[in-house]
């Protein structure tokens, strides 16, 4: 079977179509269920990361481990030669001559678009600035996936910071491909950007605001939450703001049975501990998924043909 | 009749007309950005019909091609462009927006790639007409940032 995602660079989640989404969450459930062929063994993989970010890099890392792939590298900036006043544009043209593919991770956004233009070999986006994460969107896919059964016609919510939040933005532009029904609940200063409303609304794709959280666990099938900063208010408000998006335990009492909560962690108070043993926490899981998203990903970026998705 | 005279006493170039009062500067910048040795002519608040005003622009020289024109139509989008040769309007068409705008503005966003890089600035444009508000809306998004700004941070 022809693999589209061969060679191509992962920069944006809107640079992937249903078919390759499906792909990756198919061959990651695959990995998870069992091990598969040292997929990156004799690959040098360059995980570069201007700005640091353990988790991410920790993840990606171990996901190319696992693969057997080898990895050169650093993991922050400090010392190279950007420090220096390097432009970005050289330094990912050297690193392209050396390795197989570059994961990268930078403080501006647009620099992994940058690189993918400038680099002769695959870049992987672990992040750049405030825009996009497209691993951390194919874990969030994968688990939702994994504890529905399916991607399709999906009731999902979003909590907290839909302004800022790019894990929301992403997630939602993804499972936009998938026909689902969004809710929003979100403070009125943190409202999801108009340009993503007017996106959903051009494709078609049915939002509400609710007023309350409770209102809107009943309903969903998946209940996105994430953090609201503090830093963004002062601190009285921020107590009146926090406390109406927190969830407990309580608030799981009307959830339908395959309702889940999913948190891109990590959290601060927006979950309260005791929902923990709840049969709907579902962000551990989440979390673990990330290695088995990152190593599908990269599987396929780094090989023409997956024996396992042939078999499948 | 002078309006006329304006567009006409020109051998061979281009002359703007509509430009909407307050952008021929814009527009003119546009162009030195694009030759720094044009030959310009700027006339601001002239009378347009009825009881309107707008600015004209005559550049020597330079028959313009509807892409050199599109890239001025955020600053001018009723503009019309009369291209002249041997003093007579050889060519004539309304200021399109184009797809993309290329190395003309720089990204609003401080924290873009594209500031510190040496790359051209990078937009593609996309436009929503809502026909019962009658209202039309421009928006650019960064090819790199991938931010979507609407047109009036650029004017
Ligand atoms: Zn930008």
């Amino acid at each position: 079977m022809p693999n589209p995602l061969y060679q191509k660079d992962i920069v944006s989640i809107r640079d992937l179509n249903q078919t390759e989404l499906e792909l990756i969450i198919q061959l990651a459930s695959i990995i998870k269920a069992q091990p598969v062929s040292p997929y990156l063994s004799n690959k040098v993989i360059a995980s570069c990361f201007f700005e640091a970010s353990t988790r991410t890099r920790l993840s990606f890392e171990t996901a190319v481990q696992r693969l057997q792939g080898s990895l050169i590298g650093f993991s922050d900036s400090a010392n190279t030669s950007t420090q220096k006043g390097e432009t970005l544009t050289d330094s990912i043209n050297m690193i392209s001559s050396y390795a197989d593919a570059i994961i990268m991770r930078h403080p501006k956004e647009g620099a992994a678009r940058l690189a993918a233009e400038v680099a002769t070999v695959p870049v992987i986006n672990g992040g750049d600035g405030a825009n996009q994460h497209p691993s951390q969107t194919l874990l969030d896919l994968f688990s939702i996936a994994e504890c529905q059964g399916r991607l399709t016609d999906l009731k999902v919510a979003f909590v907290g910071d839909l302004k800022y939040g790019r894990t929301v933005h992403s997630l939602a532009q993804a499972l936009s491909l998938f026909n689902p029904t969004f809710y929003f609940i979100a403070p009125e200063a943190l409202k999801m950007p108009s340009y993503l409303e007017q996106d959903l609304a051009e494709k078609g794709i049915s939002y509400q605001y609710l007023s309350s959280l409770e209102e809107g666990v009943e309903q969903v099938d998946i209940l996105y939450m994430t953090r609201v900063q503090k830093e963004r208010f002062d601190p009285t408000e921020y107590m009146h703001i926090a406390s109406k998006y927190i969830l407990t335990k309580a608030m799981l009492k009307g959830a339908k049975p395959n309702m889940r909560v999913l948190h891109p962690l990590p959290r601060v108070d927006e979950i309260h501990p005791d929902v923990d043993s709840s049969e709907h926490a579902y962000y551990f899981q989440q979390a673990e998924n990330g290695v088995y998203a990152r190593q599908a990903l990269l599987a396929l970026v780094m090989n023409e043909h997956i024996k396992e998705l042939d078999n499948a | 009749m002078r309006e006329t005279m304006a567009v006409e006493a020109i051998l061979k170039g281009t002359v703007i007309d509509h430009v909407p009062t307050g952008q021929g500067l814009n527009i003119l910048s546009l162009i030195q950005k694009r030759d720094p040795q044009a030959q310009i002519t700027v006339g601001l608040n002239l009378p347009s019909k009825g009881n309107g005003k707008k600015d004209i622009i005559k550049v020597e020289g330079w028959l313009f091609s509807q892409h050199d024109a599109g890239e001025m139509a955020l600053y001018a989008p009723t503009a019309t462009v009369n291209v002249i040769d041997n003093y007579a309007v050889v060519k004539k068409f309304k200021i399109e927006l184009p797809d993309q705008f290329v190395g003309l503005f720089a990204c609003p966003n401080s924290n873009c790639i594209s500031h510190t890089e040496p790359v051209a600035s990078r937009f593609s444009v996309s436009q929503t007409h809502n026909a019962e508000a009658n209202t039309h809306k421009v928006r650019l998004q960064c090819h790199f940032c991938e931010r979507t700004f609407s047109d009036s941070l650029f004017k």
